[in-house]
């Protein structure tokens, strides 16, 4: 952003809204079992409340939530907790994300499979946000440089 | 005219809402099994999981959704990529 | 009559829909709106898979133990809403590279209209 004016009203106002909408982020993506809500709409919610932060304060404030170069790790992250799941079960004798197959002691498969979705969930929640913020700073970078 | 034809053809399609339509039924035309019933029955049965959507997505169709993810992973790739040589070219 | 209007008249707002991304696309000269009328053709295509999921008197697919499983109109058609949710998202992240490279094109060539910039590459 080439030229920004600080509203201290703007930023509190953000600074108090930002956190209730990542928890609520959280709760779409650990509920997506019961209600409407998974991974993509969670992840784009926690996107909503990081991106808030950056449009509010800019890019000095928003240093202190998530900083840029955090985003990259975040979204290898967030594809490696998928792909892990499925090479686990892939390890254990099943098929590639056959989450039957996967080792946690006491389970039945079907309350395997649930666990095995939720532990997707979170990674496909983790991917969107850090892609969508990624996405963000380097437009809003790309526009710096001109 | 463009429009008009579409909606033209539009109005040949099957009423909406209709439970009795093709891509509601238990077998297409040419005898292959309709995916949609089989995910409303057995969802529950499978995964202990209420919402079908979720299990569609993350289990009959989780290689589907890998690809998604690794296609929207490439996608904030290439924003990195391109504008960062633009900034290396400037400076 | 009045049953032939509401079978299709949702499937007449995704065509009027999907005229005006086209139109967006072909005629609007800024590289911009051409990029506002693919998103609008996306959005009309993603309608269209909803409404033709729909079933009259049935609930969302969530299991309702109200409602038995087995009577498969009781549930929408949950096939289109998935294959929807993973097509939005991917409209977003290719958005996201469109504008990156809407970008990167004013960043060098200082405009976005398209004539001007056919006179500026030659």
């Amino acid at each position: 952003m080439r030229r920004q004016f600080q509203s201290p009203i703007v930023l509190l106002g953000a600074r108090l809204l930002s956190p209730y909408i990542m928890v609520f982020g959280w709760y779409v993506i650990i509920h997506g079992h019961y209600s409407p809500g998974g991974g993509f709409q969670g992840g784009a919610l926690l996107a909503a409340s990081v991106l808030l932060i950056r449009v509010a304060g800019g890019r000095r404030v928003a240093r202190l939530q998530i900083q840029e170069f955090a985003t990259t790790p975040l979204a290898v992250i967030g594809v490696v907790i998928y792909f892990a799941t499925g090479l686990v079960a892939m390890a254990m004798g099943g098929y590639f994300l056959d989450y039957s197959a996967l080792p946690i002691p006491g389970m039945e498969p079907e309350w395997l499979r649930y666990t095995g979705i939720l532990i997707i969930e979170v990674g496909i929640g983790l991917a969107v946000m850090a892609i969508l913020v990624m996405i963000y700073d380097n437009m809003v970078r790309g526009e710096d440089y001109a | 005219m463009f429009a008009g034809i579409l909606i033209f053809a539009a109005s040949d399609l099957p009423y909406r809402g209709d439970p009795d339509n093709l891509m509601h039924a238990e077998e297409s035309i040419t005898g292959t099994t309709v995916k949609g019933n089989y995910f409303i029955k057995n969802a529950y049965r499978d995964t202990r999981t209420p919402n079908m959507v979720t299990v569609v997505l993350g289990d009959y169709r989780s290689i589907d959704t890998f690809g998604e993810q690794v296609v929207i992973y490439t996608a904030g790739l290439i924003t990195l990529l391109v504008l960062r040589k633009t900034r290396r070219r400037r400076a | 009559m009045l049953d032939f209007f509401l079978g299709h008249y949702a499937y007449w707002f995704t065509v009027i829909l999907l005229c005006i991304g086209v139109y967006g696309i072909l005629f609007k000269k800024n590289l911009i709106k051409k990029t506002i009328g693919l998103a609008i053709l996306q959005i009309s295509v993603v309608l269209y898979f909803v409404s033709i999921a729909s079933k009259w008197d049935a609930t969302v697919p969530v299991l309702n133990p109200d409602f038995p499983a087995d009577q498969v109109a009781n549930y929408l058609n949950p096939l289109p809403h998935t294959l929807m949710l993973t097509a939005i998202v991917v409209g977003v992240a290719t958005l996201g590279v469109a504008f990156t490279l809407l970008l990167a094109i004013y960043n060098r060539y200082e405009t976005l209209d398209e004539e001007e910039l056919i006179e500026k590459l030659q």
